[in-house]
């Protein structure tokens, strides 16, 4: 299981989520799965510390979440499909939240899908990024 | 005796709802992927399926990380859309064929499928964009539809060859139900995308195009591909390819290749479709 996990640390800018990040990330994730009801994204949109803790999160978690630092998240066991669900408390697409873990400015980014996206060459592997 | 007669593979991706549910086709950055389904809305009102087994996957609506089931079959009278946080599409429920599910979850399950069984479950875009795709905007939808959930969210999701021998699987059960029923099995999700990290945008046309190829040409070969390399040249939300392998297995070896159309962007996604059709 290992060998199977470790695989995919080869592949640079990615964080496969597996057992450990699903273990790591549970809280963080079910906080984001409360987001689905409008009840509760006008609770945490009123004072979003008092709501965070409601979950128990780590200190680190919360933090990432009030800084919407997406990639701090996914590395604090966040899951994109929950996290976007942040997203689309604050209003923002998909598109936004994506050219926010590049750090381009969203035109910028839009621009490079537009040209057919991010190259796979180059971007395959950590070893091939070094070259 | 039901039959399945053709299988359509179809991204499904969310902002492509958005663009439809807001009357948005027809804008220049849209239009292109809207053209490129106009002969598949023709072809399937011609080939009218009384039952679509629908394989998506759903992103974090119906299952959150309480309960992951890898592979759930939809068995109840009707489905309805999701609330993913900016209030449900104003689509049509969609309605159920429960006895054709329940028979086909007993059906695989019996051939070594462990089958969760849902009786409840809300259906998000995964679900609902290629409804739309296929059939635009009815007041109701023209057949029934067997949502079959699959996890690629939590690693590891089912291999491809697993995925492939399901659709086999579903496809001896559809051939032993007693109705007369036209059946088809769909899978989107797809093609390449990333959608998370700094390497979120990443897209291969080459992949895609021989994922494409190796559909028709060579599903064998193509079920033995390593999750790895999914993620490697697919980027990580491409995983989501392997639930083209359930719809390609549950058709014939010698279906034909019908229609494709590909698109580069979508949002942050290659749009991928393609449709096959079994010999008559």
């Amino acid at each position: 299981m290992k060998r199977y996990n470790d695989a995919f640390k080869d592949i640079p800018g990615t964080t496969v989520f597996d057992a450990t990040q699903s273990r790591l990330g549970y809280h963080l994730n079910m906080f984001c799965m409360s987001l689905m009801k409008a009840e509760n994204r006008a609770a945490f949109k009123s004072d979003e510390r008092a709501y965070l803790e409601r979950f128990p999160m780590t200190a680190e978690q919360r933090q990432a979440v009030i800084d919407r630092d997406y990639n701090r998240m996914i590395s604090l066991g966040g899951n994109i499909y929950f996290l976007a669900k942040i997203g689309a408390t604050d209003g923002f697409s998909f598109q936004n939240l994506a050219s926010k873990m590049t750090g381009m400015p969203e035109d910028q980014y839009k621009a490079m899908m537009v040209a057919g996206g991010r190259p796979a060459a180059g971007n395959r592997s950590k070893s091939d990024r070094e070259k | 005796m039901a039959r399945i007669t053709a299988g359509v593979a179809t991204s499904h991706i969310p902002a492509v709802g958005a663009a439809i549910d807001l009357g948005k086709t027809h804008e220049p950055y849209w239009q292109p992927v809207f053209a490129g389904y106009e002969f598949s809305k023709r072809w399937i009102a011609e080939h009218r399926p009384d039952v679509v087994v629908l394989v998506y996957n759903d992103h974090a609506s119906a299952f959150s990380l309480e309960v992951i089931p890898t592979f759930a079959i939809g068995c109840a009278e009707s489905f309805a859309p999701a609330d993913e946080g900016w209030g449900p599409r104003p689509v049509p429920v969609v309605q159920g064929h429960p006895e054709l599910a329940w028979h086909i979850a007993q059906s695989a399950i019996l051939d070594e499928f462990d089958m969760t069984i849902v009786n409840r479950m809300d259906v998000d875009h995964g679900l609902t964009v290629p409804l739309s795709l296929m059939f635009g905007q009815p007041q109701a939808w023209p057949c029934r539809v067997i949502p079959l959930a699959v996890n690629v969210v939590q690693y590891p999701p089912p291999l491809g060859h697993r995925c492939w021998n399901l659709g086999r699987a579903i496809r001896k059960a559809v051939e032993s139900f007693d109705d007369d029923l036209n059946v088809m099995v769909w899978g989107t999700g797809g093609m390449s995308h990333q959608l998370q990290g700094p390497r979120a945008g990443l897209i291969n046309r080459d992949f895609d195009t021989r994922f494409l190829d190796g559909l028709t040409r060579d599903p064998e070969a193509l079920a033995r591909l390593p999750h790895l390399e999914y993620v490697r040249e697919a980027g990580s939300e491409g995983i989501e390819l392997v639930m083209w392998l359930i719809m390609r297995g549950a058709l014939a070896a010698d279906a034909r290749e019908t229609y494709r159309f590909y698109h580069v962007p979508a949002s942050n996604t290659a749009v991928g479709h393609i449709i096959l059709e079994n010999p008559r």
